[in-house]
């Protein structure tokens, strides 16, 4: 049994388990924060920054990430202070700025009423990554490759193979394109091949040997076998025809 | 080098003996060959210095030592012999075998290379009575004079190790702490958390493995303070180090050296080497049972890890990505691991707290900031090089006495304190006392120690761009508002300083500091903002006059500004016309005035700086 602690969101008194960040605290309790590099499978990392909080503690309030803040005693915590929605705000209009034509930030941003960022047009960038790492800390914490890591800092900083070439660890499973927030990741199943532009790497598919529809790449699912010691006719057939 | 030291007696032994040996009647003589008296040709003098005793000699007369920075890098190469103290600046190899024949020899000081303040109007002879070294307080830097860093029985003269010995013989670890505590040390790292509390935090968590670590990845552009401490004196930090390892139970330690120091590097290694040797790092250290080993890591050259959280990220052997502090790092830092990091001056005090006592380092500087501060003094000051004065001291006092005021004359404008993410501080703040907290008041910081001082020819708005362009080219590109807010806030002081900046770019540029200090995941992108601040809240009519009138004040902008030919003053020497890159400037005639074709002026500046006669004026 772990140890409860007592915390107050948005002037409501909660009991939570000790240890568990802010935002899975909040998610729990119902309470919306908006994220985009947050995914509960994988570990957080603090990015995007868009689930900060207010936290007030002693005589001063500061701005926290919730996605990594752990929840302690007493903790007094706010979701949508002035100050917690300006920052917010000025974080979609700098994404908004980057990507200035994708569709999930441009929704987003009209959420919070930014319907253009204040910043001269000749700033805006057509983007679709925002580099929160999602694709690559799935790839190692998820899958176990590493095909992918982030390269480069600063404003050149991206995710990329190893020497920006084919990603040769690469295994297909397209995890990084499921959990992309903002669908900056091509990917294509077609003629019984999977491309993944990003990357720069295809695979074949395997056909299902009943009904012949291709469905998985052979790679991933070698992989698969591999890995947990599988008889090597597991994935013979589709999940439909199985 | 002398045999293992088995005991803090055999170690007292050595010292008396080194002393001794130290006292011996020569004349000594302490070439600086420090990082920048290389560029300065300390090289090829050190070389006739050998050359010239060898041929003579003279080794029963004279004891020659190749030193780190002595601190005055404006005047280098620089030399100090004893006895007389009598301090040599800009020798070139020429002045070597006078040096030897008449000061060396026959007691006889050579006028010529003698440093002359101009507020004495003449020579001064003695170091300790030059304007720059009258005015500070050299507990750590003094000593690079005295040692050949590359010699650890010349650091053991000097009573080396002492503080070693008595801290694992004398002191328990708890004592120590409470020695640090109350020495009032704050970490010289620039955030100025107190050393003593955070030592105790990190012994206090839970866990058997603990580390220390070195930070001496000092990346701001003009500070070399960390430099001029480790190439000149290793051992200091290394005996703070141990010092450290031992108060707070570690037998590992790091340090984590910027790989643009070569000379630091190889002293760090070398000191290393010698005092794993002679028993003072490895196990069983002095006979204590206290066992500690150190290992050396070169930075890749990124800027951020120099912060914390991304240094211990790259001595994992991960990029150097900063995380957030939540859990701090004195109970999850390197491999999750309880761990202590300070700056290298930080460490380099220690030894001095332990020999000398809390109440004597507290004494030093004011309440609450108390020990002495390295400060990196460049820019337009007269006497630019490594100063050390207590903490509390006027930045008048820093730039004027020490610094001996603004070079050609010119006006003092501003200097910018911590590097690139400090703020610059205007005249009307140069009473200032240079602690923690008073810089960060007036939205600077303490930093790693740089101050960079700027005259009436710097524009503030171009000096905020230039810092922002670093920090955009340094930001590690993890969190949003770092990444994408700095780059924003350069991109728009570019065009405030192309002359297309519009009048709300100054509450946009603040709505964006603003921004950046709630929301960066660590400190490189909330104090990022500081440059940018501050010039606007001292310099806004600089800001506005690019604004608004499109013109650049201080005549840097090279999109504001025009060059032109001032008729009366311009004797036609023509010498404009010779350096003119372009061809631009026509020559009419002697004793004519020459005429400027602005369609082929490309703003470099060359006639502006050439001419004697001011006959080139911009507006």
């Amino acid at each position: 049994m772990s140890e409860i602690v007592n915390i107050i969101i948005n002037n409501v008194s909660f009991q939570v388990e000790k240890g568990i960040t802010i935002l899975q605290a909040a998610r729990k309790l119902g309470i919306k924060i908006p994220t985009l590099c947050d995914n509960e499978a994988i570990e957080p990392y603090g990015a995007c920054r868009l689930c900060i909080v207010e936290l007030e503690k002693g005589s001063r309030n500061r701005i926290v990430t919730s996605c990594l803040y752990p929840v302690e005693e007493g903790l007094i915590i706010k979701t949508d202070t002035e100050r917690v929605i300006r920052n917010r705000k000025m974080l979609l209009s700098l994404l908004l700025t980057r990507c200035s034509e994708n569709r999930v930030i441009k929704d987003l941003a009209a959420e919070y009423s930014i319907e253009r960022p204040p910043f001269r047009e000749k700033y805006w960038e057509k983007n679709d990554c925002i580099v929160c790492g999602l694709c690559v800390r799935a790839c190692e914490q998820i899958v176990g490759v590493s095909a992918i890591s982030l390269v480069n800092r600063g404003i050149s900083k991206e995710p990329a193979p190893p020497f920006l070439e084919k990603a040769k660890a690469c295994i297909g499973c397209g995890s990084c394109y499921y959990v992309c927030p903002t669908n900056a990741i091509k990917m294509e199943d077609r003629n019984g091949i999977r491309r993944i532009y990003n990357w720069k790497v295809e695979f074949k598919l395997k056909r299902c040997s009943k009904c012949g529809i291709p469905w998985a790449p052979e790679a991933q699912l070698n992989y698969i076998i591999k890995k947990w010691d599988l008889p090597d006719n597991i994935f013979d057939l589709c999940p439909n025809c199985r | 080098m002398p045999r293992k030291i088995r005991s803090p007696e055999e170690l007292k032994k050595l010292q008396i003996e080194l002393g001794r040996k130290a006292n011996n009647g020569k004349v000594k003589i302490s070439v600086c060959n420090g990082t920048a008296c290389r560029p300065y040709g300390s090289n090829p003098v050190v070389q006739a210095f050998k050359s010239e005793i060898e041929k003579r000699g003279i080794f029963d007369k004279v004891d020659f030592r190749i030193t780190g920075c002595h601190g005055f890098c404006e005047r280098g190469p620089v030399a100090v012999i004893e006895p007389g103290n009598i301090f040599y600046q800009k020798i070139r190899t020429e002045d070597v075998p006078e040096i030897i024949d008449k000061t060396v020899l026959n007691n006889q000081v050579l006028d010529r290379l003698l440093f002359k303040d101009p507020e004495y109007k003449g020579a001064i002879e003695k170091l300790s009575e030059v304007g720059f070294y009258k005015h500070q307080n050299r507990i750590l830097l003094g000593n690079n004079i005295k040692i050949d860093p590359t010699n650890i029985e010349d650091y053991i003269a000097i009573g080396g190790y002492s503080a070693l010995a008595k801290a694992l013989f004398d002191l328990s670890p708890e004592q120590i702490i409470d020695m640090v505590k109350q020495s009032g040390l704050r970490g010289r790292g620039g955030a100025g958390f107190p050393t003593g509390a955070k030592w105790e935090s990190c012994k206090k968590a839970p866990g058997d493995i603990k580390y220390v670590i070195v930070n001496a990845d000092e990346g701001d552009p003009g500070a070399y303070a960390n430099e001029g401490l480790l190439t000149g004196n290793p051992h200091c930090v290394l005996e703070g180090l141990i010092i450290g390892a031992y108060a707070i139970g570690s037998h590992q330690g790091y340090i984590y050296v910027r790989n643009e120091y070569p000379l630091a590097l190889k002293h760090i290694t070398v000191a290393i080497d010698e005092a794993r040797k002679i028993g003072l790092l490895g196990d069983n250290i002095l006979g204590s049972g206290f066992n500690f080993n150190v290992r050396i890591n070169r930075g890749g050259g990124a800027f951020v890890c120099g912060e914390s959280t991304a240094l211990m990220a790259s001595l994992e052997g991960k990029p150097g990505e900063p995380r957030a502090k939540y859990i701090h790092t004195v109970e999850r830092g390197l491999w999750d691991r309880p761990s202590d990091l300070n700056n290298v001056e930080t460490w380099a005090n220690i030894p001095l707290i332990i020999n000398n006592g809390p109440e004597w380092f507290a004494s030093i500087g004011t309440k609450g900031n108390t020990g002495t501060k390295i400060f990196s003094l460049t820019g337009k000051v007269n006497n630019t090089g490594l100063v050390e004065v207590p903490l509390g001291m006027k930045l008048r006092d820093i730039i004027f006495n020490i610094g001996g005021g603004i070079r050609n004359n010119k006006k003092f404008k501003a200097v910018q304190t911590g590097g690139p993410s400090g703020g610059c501080i205007p005249e009307r703040l140069l009473d200032l006392p240079v602690n923690f907290d008073e810089l960060t008041k007036a939205g600077s910081m303490m930093g790693s120690g740089g101050m960079i001082v700027m005259d009436e020819d710097n524009c503030m708005v171009d000096v905020a761009r230039y810092f922002l362009t670093f920090l955009e080219e340094e930001s590690c590109g993890k969190c949003v508002p770092c990444r994408e807010g700095i780059r924003r806030m350069r991109q728009i002081l570019n065009d405030i300083c192309e002359g297309n900046g519009q009048e709300s770019d100054i509450d946009l540029l603040k709505e964006l500091s603003n921004h950046l200090k709630d929301s960066s995941l660590c400190a490189l992108g909330s104090s990022a903002p500081n440059p940018v601040l501050t010039t606007i809240e001292y310099f806004l009519d600089e800001y506005k006059a690019h604004i608004i009138d499109k013109k650049c004040p201080a005549g840097v902008c090279k999109q504001l500004i025009r060059f032109f030919i001032i008729d009366e003053k311009c004797p036609g020497c023509g010498l404009c016309v010779k350096t003119c890159p372009t061809g631009a400037i026509k020559f009419m005639g002697k004793k004519k005035p020459v005429v400027l074709d602005q369609s082929k002026c490309i703003k470099c500046r060359t006639c502006y700086d050439i001419c004697k006669m001011g006959a080139v004026g911009i507006e």
